[in-house]
């Protein structure tokens, strides 16, 4: 512990100075502020936390506080609150970003055998099931 | 019975399939970089303040003017953009146009930064919100991109432009002529 002390208070002498390399102005609008109309703050939140992070890509931007992902909220909030659909915001970022950008599983035909995996399952194990009630309904006559 | 002692087996291969699998993944590098999709697209029309006393403001629409040229996004803030400032200043000198977007950025700190580092820019438009990133599908500081006269962008460069990549950035303008 007392080795690490040193250490410890290095970190925090320098931690200031990092919080100010990350930019200079105070964050947008609607980065940190819930739009008034409850309805359609839940619209944005639900987008916001379907919506991959820029800067730390193993988080949402709802839950980012890379200086990206406050912009991409406030941005978020603002055209759901201009009416903008969800929907469309996320077509809207795929177009520039690709599908990287959301965390919303999409169709393509790469991901059919993941889809189709639960059903497979089910059928083998329904075939399974069959073959062993009979095998025992057969025993018994 | 041979036949069901074999089938006592398929979960554990799949479980190994599963683990083999799984551990590939984890073994992989990451990907790290997120690629515009705009290539080959107009750059969206914006217009951006100036964002510094002694350049003017900037507006997309007008970066067709015939001439290939570099879109460059940097911010006083960003350290990697103090080492990408003099291949820059290199283009310039070089006749290469450079227009400059200042992201999350304030006056009086680009100000600072321009003199402290060299200013290679014609226009300097301020991005406070990272709007224009968004547009481009840009998604960090620095970055370039080369855009053709008729203001369709042909090339991504993330990240900062070193005295290596000249060449290859002032290959990508001359395609962009054609």
């Amino acid at each position: 512990m007392t080795r690490l002390l040193p250490m410890l208070l290095a970190l925090m002498a320098l931690m200031p100075g990092t919080l100010a390399a990350q930019t200079a102005l105070p964050p947008a609008p609607y980065a940190n502020r819930q739009l008034d109309d409850p309805a359609m703050e839940a619209k944005a939140t639900a987008l916001m936390h379907s919506i991959r992070c820029l800067t730390c890509q193993s988080q949402s931007i709802a839950d980012s506080d890379a200086s990206m992902a406050s912009d991409l909220r406030s941005e978020i909030r603002e055209r759901i609150a201009a009416g903008e659909e969800p929907e469309a915001i996320r077509a809207w970022l795929i177009e520039r970003y690709g599908d990287w950008i959301s965390y919303k599983p999409t169709a393509d035909p790469i991901l059919w055998p993941l889809w189709a995996a639960p059903l497979l399952l089910l059928g083998a194990g329904g075939v399974l099931a069959y073959g062993r009630m009979r095998r025992r309904r057969g025993n018994k006559g | 019975m041979k036949k069901r002692s074999l089938i006592l087996w398929i979960p554990l291969a799949g479980y190994l399939i599963f683990l083999a699998i799984a551990s590939l993944g984890l073994n992989r590098e990451q990907q790290t970089v997120v690629e515009s999709r705009m290539i080959g697209k107009e750059v969206p029309g914006l217009d951006l303040p100036a964002a510094a006393s002694s350049r003017p403001a900037l507006s997309t629409k007008d970066i067709a003017d015939g001439q290939p040229r570099l879109l460059n996004i940097f911010a006083s803030w960003c350290v990697p953009c103090i080492a990408e400032a003099p291949v820059l200043m290199e283009l310039a000198q070089r006749g290469v146009p450079i227009d400059g977007v200042a992201i999350r950025d304030a006056r009086g700190d680009v100000d600072n930064f321009l003199t402290r580092h060299g200013n290679p820019y014609q226009r300097i438009g301020l991005d406070a919100r990272s709007t224009l990133q968004f547009y481009m599908g840009s998604s960090g500081v620095p970055e370039t991109f080369v855009v053709d006269g008729k203001g369709v962008i042909r090339y991504q460069h993330i990240g900062v432009i070193g005295p290596q990549d000249v060449d290859m950035i002032l290959k990508k303008l001359r395609e962009a002529e054609a």
